[in-house]
């Protein structure tokens, strides 16, 4: 077995206020991955990313990307190699133009002026959103600006996506869209959700994290059909999995 | 300013209009602020009597409103709503100059009310001047156009990230103040009422902040947002310019209503 | 309330136009020094929290009408004096933008009455000192009431003093004051409880937020300079002010001069005093205290000499920069001696 990507040793996090977030967490992410991250409201999904990331560093344990721990000192290497797409991309879009924002990334990189535009142009083409290029954030519907910060992220040409609740507020359409946008790119990827069915397409494996602890770590259809533990971690099957509400066929 | 929902609509109708598509939205828009700035100065430096002399410089407006395709009902409306305060102040001017400044068809009428009209007039051009520079220019234009103009790089960048959240914490505060109103209180909230709400709009503004932050820093933020300022004068831009200023010049120092007026009365008025 | 092109003179719009593009300059200088990177997110959304909380009017008591807020002490007190003074700043200016709020010409001024003197005058001189070092104690939120009484009361003169200046209105600066700051001062009570209330709810709410945020908490090594930015403002104002109300009556040498010598002064036209006086006139920008080409038969009475005040405002001015320069390079010769310690 190859060496992991991303290895979590033992997470423990606890807020400034006292609140413990992570309990210790462990798992090991291969290359290539698809893996998915759910639990109730407040199980620790976010902080989790967080970590990943380099944004928090944890109170006990380690993270490590590429064999590369993770640190305040590795924090400028780390946040190259994992993008973390934020649940709310109004606070990921913050410049006055799309375009703007998408060259953002490189420029603090120290990518020359020119080629960051061409990759924000091959970013934004590759979301569906180089028309958008002159607009100012605000004037994008929620769609538009989840894409847009997918691929203000995509800039930075990472190793591994992590996405935060990458389909609240979208419509059918646009969860749709976002789907077949997920399923073409190859990085890792690591999506926290809460919906499953989304989960249940994208990703073969499924980390389920309740009260700061990793309480399931198993392939997704197997963890779906788990009642017993869905319920008692503040979850249910995904919707594609349950009865028909019309026929009522199990 | 005004209350209500009207006020939370505003930014975004200008904002709307900001970024249409005519001449004058093309414009660089140094060349605009600059021709704003320089018409409002030329304006108020107007003697306090001078009505005839202003009238001339309603040119500027009428020239914008007809190459840019802004609709003239929104300049109106801007200009009646905004009118109230200068025109409270303007309005003593005929109670206390009372000496007769000049006669008109055998009336003699107070240097007040000939103030008291420079006064409209010069409201109507000044607002006028002002609400068409916004309505074909959009901030983050004027904000690059003032960093090459010289304004310091930190101020402008506080320019641009106030324009970006202003439309979203607005937008939490429009709601919050509705929320307000339907549960059947009066029109205004009673001020501790609306110290609470602020309160919590703060709460979320500073976590909003945070979040943002830790954003930024994820990709690659140092303390410094770099700016990619493209504007590049051209033959158009410097006719803008140069054609306004000489045109203002000339209207100040030639007065060209008098002179009409002497040519049409025949001499001698 | 907001100043307005259309009451106010060329003159008096430039002048505080510089004032208040040095003082942004100056400021702007002064956070990049400060090196938080957090500033730049927080700015923004501050900005934006008070643009926001502007739109919503509440109701003043026992008056019937209602008004808004100003928040310049509450940002002052977050965000401490420099990024407060440019956060109002930016908001001012894109009210100006959107609102059309008194005007571009008029900005300066609105800047400087609503920026500059809440932030750099009622700030450092009235709230700093009274309120002690942390918030949470009586002290401090009397100091914050305070401070935002009379930064509206200041704010709220300001316009008067520039309106009268102007000479575009006829309103004559008593009864002007006398509406304007009864006005402002039931204005300011209600701003002051509402400053109050909302760092307290900070405070009780999110005590760490409150505590994590970039205050300038420096301890207080330059009164000096605090001082001399006071002085330097009521250098100009009075400048201003003294000067437009000093028109009339001849300076008080020449008034005392006059009485002891009958008649006027002789021109001394020989020798060295005659070649002072040519060179005099030459250099002078503003001979005789008066714009060059105002012609002496002006206009009716009531009309203000716009060149009196602006020579005062630029007196002024030029008192403040020297007195400026002077402390910029008295401190960099102190801090020079005590970084760079003989071994």
């Amino acid at each position: 077995m190859s060496r992991p990507q991303i290895l979590a040793t033992d997470l423990h996090y606890r807020y400034p206020d006292g609140m413990t977030a992570l309990a210790g967490a462990s798992f090991a992410i291969h290359h290539g991955e698809r893996v998915a991250i759910v639990g109730a409201n407040g199980a620790g999904k976010s902080t989790l990313l967080l970590h990943l990331s380099g944004v928090l560093q944890p109170s006990q344990g380690q993270v490590t990307i590429d064999d590369l721990p993770v640190t305040e000192k590795t924090f400028t290497t780390v946040r190259q190699r994992v993008g973390l797409v934020f649940q709310d991309p109004d606070d990921q879009l913050f410049m006055p133009t799309v375009l703007e924002d998408v060259t953002f990334g490189p420029l603090n990189l120290g990518v020359p002026p020119e080629e960051s535009q061409r990759r924000a142009r091959e970013c934004l083409e590759q979301v569906g959103a180089w028309h958008l290029r002159d607009r100012p954030p605000h004037r994008l519907s929620a769609g538009e600006k989840r894409r847009v910060a997918i691929a203000a992220v995509l800039a930075m040409a990472p190793d591994v996506l992590v996405l935060d609740e990458p389909t609240t507020g979208l419509d059918p359409r646009g969860r749709r869209q976002l789907i077949q946008l997920l399923k073409g790119f190859p990085h890792t990827r690591i999506i926290a959700s809460h919906d499953l069915d989304l989960v249940l397409e994208l990703c073969p494996r499924t980390i389920l994290l309740h009260a700061g602890k990793i309480a399931a770590d198993r392939p997704t259809v197997e963890l779906m059909r788990d009642d017993q533990l869905l319920q008692r971690t503040g979850l249910e099957r995904p919707l594609s999995m349950q009865c028909c509400p019309i026929c009522n066929n199990k | 300013m005004s209350g209500g929902d009207q006020a939370f609509l505003e930014p975004g109708l200008l904002d709307r209009l900001g970024h249409g598509d005519s001449s004058i939205h093309r414009l660089d828009p140094r060349a605009k602020l600059v021709v704003t700035f320089a018409f409002v100065l030329v304006v108020v430096s107007h003697d306090k009597y001078a009505v005839s002399a202003l009238v001339p410089f309603f040119l500027y407006p009428a020239a914008l409103l007809a190459l840019s395709g802004i609709p003239v009902g929104q300049l109106v409306r801007k200009l009646v709503v905004t009118a109230p305060f200068a025109l409270l102040v303007g309005l003593f001017n005929p109670l206390l100059d009372r000496a007769p400044l000049l006669e008109l068809a055998g009336l003699e009428i107070a240097g007040g009310w000939v103030s008291f009209l420079s006064i409209l007039l010069r409201f109507a051009l000044t607002i006028s001047a002002l609400f068409l520079l916004v309505a074909t220019t959009e901030i983050p234009a004027l904000g690059r156009a003032a960093e090459r103009l010289g304004v310091p790089r930190a101020f402008v960048v506080q320019l641009l990230m106030l324009y970006r959240y202003l439309f979203v914490l607005a937008d939490e505060a429009a709601r919050m103040a509705r929320g307000h109103r339907l549960r059947g209180a009066r029109r205004h909230p009673h001020w501790r009422v609306f110290a609470q709400m602020i309160g919590q709009l703060l709460i979320r503004a500073l976590e909003r902040a945070r979040r943002i932050h830790r954003a930024m820093l994820c990709r690659g933020f140092d303390g410094r947002i770099p700016l990619l300022a493209e504007l590049r004068f051209q033959a158009r831009d410097w006719a803008f310019l140069l054609g306004w200023i000489a045109a203002f010049a000339l209207l100040r120092f030639a007065e060209p209503a008098q002179l009409l007026g002497k040519l049409v009365l025949g001499g001698g008025a | 309330m907001h100043m307005s092109d259309t009451l106010l003179s060329p003159e008096v719009g430039s002048a505080l136009w510089v004032a208040t593009a040095a003082t942004v300059a100056l400021s702007s200088r002064r956070l990049g020094r400060l090196q938080d990177d957090r500033t730049v997110p927080l700015m923004g959304v501050l900005g934006a929290f008070i643009f926001a909380a502007q739109m919503i009017n509440f109701a003043i008591p026992a008056t019937g009408s209602s008004g808004h807020l100003a928040g310049t002490m509450i940002l002052a007190i977050l965000l401490g004096p420099h990024a407060a003074f440019l956060t109002m700043a930016s908001v001012l200016t894109v009210q100006a933008l959107f609102f059309a709020d008194g005007g571009l010409l008029a900005l300066g001024a609105n800047i400087f009455n609503l920026g500059v003197i809440p932030c750099y005058v009622i700030y450092p001189l009235i709230y700093r000192p009274l309120a002690g070092s942390a918030w949470g104690t009586a002290r401090a939120r009397t100091a914050a009431f305070l401070a935002a009484v009379l930064a509206l009361q200041l704010g709220a003169l300001g316009v008067v003093v520039e309106t009268t200046l102007s000479g575009i209105a006829e309103l004559p600066f008593a009864a002007f004051a006398a509406v304007m700051q009864p006005i402002h001062l039931a204005i300011g009570i209600v701003e002051g409880l509402i400053t109050v209330a909302v760092v307290d709810f900070l405070y009780r709410m999110q005590p760490d937020l409150l505590g994590a945020l970039p205050h300038n908490r420096r301890a207080d090594t330059h009164p000096w300079r605090r001082a001399g930015v006071a002085l330097g403002i009521g250098a100009v104002l009075l400048g201003g002010v003294g000067a437009w109300f000093a028109s009339a009556d001849p300076d008080g040498l020449e008034w005392s001069i006059a009485r002891v010598v009958p008649g006027e002064l002789p021109e001394r036209g020989d020798g060295i005093h005659a070649t002072a006086a040519q060179v005099q006139e030459r250099i002078a920008l503003l001979p005789d205290y008066a714009l060059p080409g105002a012609s002496a038969e002006e206009d009716a009475p009531t009309v203000i000499d716009a060149g009196t005040t602006l020579s005062g405002l630029v007196g002024g001015f030029l008192t403040l920069t020297t007195a400026f320069g002077l402390g910029w390079l008295l401190r960099r010769r102190t801090v020079r001696s005590t970084t760079n310690p003989v071994r």
